[in-house]
């Protein structure tokens, strides 16, 4: 675990986790879903709602179908063919799992950053121009301070304004996981998916993660899958609970790291099992 | 509860709960031989409550020891975590409670050799009963985690307060009829009062012991009894304020 050895771990993360969460409108509401790879039914009756501008923490054993929810937050599964989706996924009340949606709208909305960093081989610059490009027409000028803009926000502008046109390849892992968070706010949008944002990363560069996590809260609802269980417990205001394909639990994250309702939930998080 | 993946985080945990146990049992036998010898005027039982205090300060520096060792080591969570702060906790209760032997003890040596008639100590007596039986039970309830069992401790205190200011009144009367009483009775108040606050540490444990289990806290408030604060007695003739 990262926190107990990392001399720049940020408490202020662990107490801003917000009672209320569960209390704030939601951004994404999940109801009845059913996901199937196949004929394997990997998401069993999903139903519970993300709220606006806060950090949703999604945990269980692996297989437990919380990655495969995300994905299907925007629409990864698309890619695939016999990967399907039943019931509704609403963003803004609009269902993104039905066929009408083109799965790009969804992805400008709903980015996603990955376990492991993949920055394209292309200069830093480049690396966030490119998705910009392809959805807006700046000038140069607007450009550069988009570019600008979303490193600032990702924290990792000082870092790399002296070197922006060079190869992107040649960052630390933690600088690259950074800017692919800041390629993924550069199209300005409203949900940003983590999945195991910082399992290839060493603590410091966690923390960083971390850190910055709670800073786009203002401005992003996030959803982060996770298997670090003290990361949820720090960086998310409520955290749910998957376990084969069902969600178990959904609760302020306060709660289901000190006295969890369900016995599964806390069989798992105190690991006993997973 | 299954057991962990991890096999010697449950051996520490269990570890560190037995402690408490071994510990509560030596606070419970301090208190007992405290009461004991200040009953059968024996300093020599007395000396060695005052010397077997520093064994539960020690236990209970080891007890905390570990807990923070497996904090550090595990970040416990949940009931976990909970079971870890307890063990912390109860474990600073049951030093208080050692400590507050030790000073009856301390005092069954000041007052040795002092006219002590026998009824004098029958209140003391009596009240210390009611203490030791809150202690056991409520040691009893940690060991095997009966938040049920620390409720009905939590809830009998009163009667415990209660006959404390009883006995207040009764010494101040003691002291009133003979002043030769004076010395004794006032070492025995302070006795009384150090066992009715030992009640009060086994209350403490039992409020641990319900959060332990079930992740919530009991009310803020407890029905409370001790008036002793309150409470004057006025000579016979005169007026308190007199």
């Amino acid at each position: 675990m990262t926190s107990a050895v990392d001399p720049t771990f940020n408490i202020s993360s662990s107490v801003s986790a917000r009672p209320d969460a569960l209390a704030a409108p939601a951004k994404i509401k999940v109801e009845n879903l059913q996901f199937y790879y196949g004929s394997n039914h990997a998401l069993r009756n999903i139903n519970f709602h993300v709220p606006e501008k806060r950090v949703t923490a999604m945990i269980g054993p692996s297989g437990c179908g919380k990655s495969t929810l995300l994905r299907v937050f925007n629409r990864m599964y698309d890619l695939y063919p016999g990967q399907r989706a039943e019931g509704a996924v609403l963003y803004d009340g609009v269902n993104i799992v039905g066929k009408e949606l083109d799965s790009t709208i969804v992805r400008t909305r709903i980015g996603m950053v990955f376990q492991k960093p993949t920055p394209f081989p292309m200069t830093i610059y480049d690396n966030i121009a490119f998705g910009v490009k392809l959805h807006e027409k700046l000038t140069k000028a607007q450009m550069d301070e988009r570019v600008e803009w979303c490193l600032r926000k990702a924290a990792i502008w000082d870092e790399t304004k002296d070197r922006l046109h060079t190869s992107a390849l040649g960052m630390s892992g933690g600088q690259q996981q950074r800017l692919c968070i800041a390629r993924t706010i550069a199209v300005r949008p409203e949900v940003i998916l983590l999945d195991e944002p910082t399992s290839a990363l060493d603590p410091i560069s966690t923390s960083k993660i971390e850190d910055l996590i709670d800073e786009l809260k203002q401005d992003f609802t996030i959803v982060i899958v996770t298997h670090n269980m003290q990361q949820a417990a720090r960086c998310a205001d409520i955290t749910a609970f998957f376990y084969l394909g069902e969600l178990i639990e959904v609760a302020p994250s306060d709660v289901i790291f000190t006295n969890p309702k369900e016995i599964k939930t806390r069989d798992y998080i105190t690991g006993r099992f997973g | 509860m299954p057991e962990h993946t991890v096999s010697s985080f449950d051996q520490e945990l269990k570890e560190i709960g037995r402690k408490v146990v071994e510990m509560g049992g030596l606070a419970e036998r301090l208190v007992a031989d405290s009461v004991s010898s200040l009953i059968k005027r024996d300093g020599a039982l007395a000396q060695k409550v005052v010397l077997l205090d520093t064994t539960v300060d020690q236990m209970q520096r080891e007890i905390e020891d570990r807990a923070i060792l497996v904090i550090a080591k595990r970040q416990p969570v949940a009931n976990d975590l909970r079971e870890i702060v307890s063990a912390i906790r109860i474990a600073n209760d049951l030093e208080r409670i050692g400590d507050l032997a030790k000073n009856v003890g301390k005092r069954v040596m000041a007052i040795e050799g002092e006219y002590h008639p026998a009824k004098l100590v029958r209140g003391v007596e009596h009240i210390s009963d009611l203490v030791l039986e809150q202690l056991k039970e409520v040691l009893d309830a940690y060991a095997a985690r009966n938040e049920a069992k620390a409720v009905e401790v939590w809830g009998r205190d009163s009667a415990i307060d209660t006959m404390y200011t009883s006995l207040f009144r009764e010494l101040l009367t003691y002291m009133m009829e003979d002043p030769r009483n004076i010395s004794v009775c006032t070492h025995l108040l302070f006795c009384a009062k150090n066992i009715e606050r030992i009640g009060d540490h086994a209350t403490n444990v039992a409020e641990i012991v319900y959060y332990m289990v079930t992740g919530q806290n009991l009310p803020e408030s407890r029905p409370k009894a001790d008036a002793s604060s309150e409470t004057t007695l006025a000579f016979p003739g005169r007026s308190a304020q007199a």
